[in-house]
């Protein structure tokens, strides 16, 4: 049963060639959705190009109802899976901080690789920022420690603390990714520019 | 390819990650790492001293040895792979014909700094936090995919300049 590679007696070698691996689709899906092109993904925040939105919940969407699934059957034991820590001060502030820093750059971390990987030179100077905004965060951790680790929560799921079945919550995610959908595509309608959709 | 299509091959990633690793997918964290280890190389003092860099540096265990890293490696070349298929491989600053070059260069930077700084604080960016989050229905990722989305449709508006 799932989780496969995390016993202790589980060679290093082969939890990193599978980190590899996966980081390979993981890079292929994200290149292939047109992710290495800023203009593209900036296109979210002026309705011309609604393409993370599609990505992001199908993608999020599938592992879930996925991981469900495979649970049902036994295939997987979802207790051992990682839940996020919910800090709610940190979640938001740092998502607040986050989403500037997306409309200035035009990217996130990971599609930010995945546009170096192509040769975007415009990637390389926002993963040199990143890399300056991770030495900046651990030099003024000692100042921020107590904000960044208060309003603790624990590993919360979001299913239980509304009181639903999580197959409940996957059913009505989807129920609202496919009416966020239909409204991102009459957006694209609405706000075309067909020189930045159709030419990264 | 089709949107939804890429959607699927990107949840089959994570969903791999979930049932092999028992984690979701990451980026934020490679940053982090190359950055620890870089200080770590150029102050041992200073990593070891600090209540921050000493939780990712282990006595003999190089920072970069990690999960996440070689996820990260992978994803440059699961990029490359895909933009040589695509015919997609070229060096260039990609930016609106509004502004220069170096303005384009300078707010992808600013970008960067911001987004990782946040990604930091909020224990996760838009993979590891947002889209692995919400996949095991984690309250935090769903506050952190709101937040960010919000944050940029809030600031849109005045950075509309970049790239309309």
């Amino acid at each position: 049963m799932g989780p496969i590679l995390i016993s202790s007696d589980t060679p290093l070698w082969l939890s990193l060639l599978a980190a590899f691996l996966i980081g390979i689709a993981f890079g292929f899906a994200l290149e292939q959705a047109g992710f290495s092109s800023s203009r593209k993904l900036a296109g979210m925040f002026y309705g011309y190009d609604t393409t993370v939105l599609k990505v992001f919940f199908t993608a999020s969407i599938f592992a879930l109802v996925g991981s469900l699934l495979m649970n049902y059957f036994g295939m997987i034991d979802l207790d051992l899976v990682f839940v996020n820590n919910y800090y709610v001060g940190a979640a938001i502030v740092g998502g607040v901080i986050m989403g500037a820093g997306f409309i200035m750059g035009g990217f996130c971390p990971g599609t930010g690789i995945c546009a170096l990987s192509i040769g975007k030179i415009d990637a390389i100077f926002f993963l040199i920022g990143g890399f300056f905004g991770a030495f900046l965060f651990a030099e003024s951790y000692p100042y921020i420690a107590a904000f960044a680790t208060d309003y603790y929560e624990g590993p919360v799921k979001i299913n239980e603390w509304m009181g639903l079945s999580p197959g409940v919550f996957a059913l009505l995610l989807i129920i609202a990714a496919v009416v966020m959908f239909w409204l991102a595509e009459k957006a694209e309608k609405k706000f075309p520019r067909p020189d930045i959709t159709n030419d990264f | 390819m089709n949107p939804y299509l890429a959607g699927c091959i990107l949840g089959s990633a994570l969903l791999a990650a979930m049932y092999f690793s028992g984690r979701g997918l990451g980026a934020s964290g490679g940053v982090k790492y190359a950055m620890v280890s870089a200080v770590k190389a150029i102050s041992p003092e200073h990593a070891e001293n600090s209540p921050y860099y000493s939780q990712y540096v282990e006595k003999e265990r190089n920072p970069l040895k990690s999960w996440l890293v070689f996820e990260v490696v992978g994803l440059l070349v699961g990029g490359f792979i895909s933009g040589a298929i695509s015919g997609r491989l070229k060096f260039k600053i990609e930016r609106s014909p509004n502004i220069s070059s170096s303005r384009r260069l300078l707010f992808a930077f600013l970008g960067g700094l911001f987004f990782v700084y946040g990604a930091q604080l909020a224990r996760g960016c838009t993979s590891g936090a947002a889209l692995s989050g919400m996949a095991v229905l984690s309250t935090a990722g769903f506050v952190t995919m709101v937040a960010i989305f919000g944050s940029a449709y809030a600031f849109a508006w005045f950075f509309r300049k970049n790239w309309i």
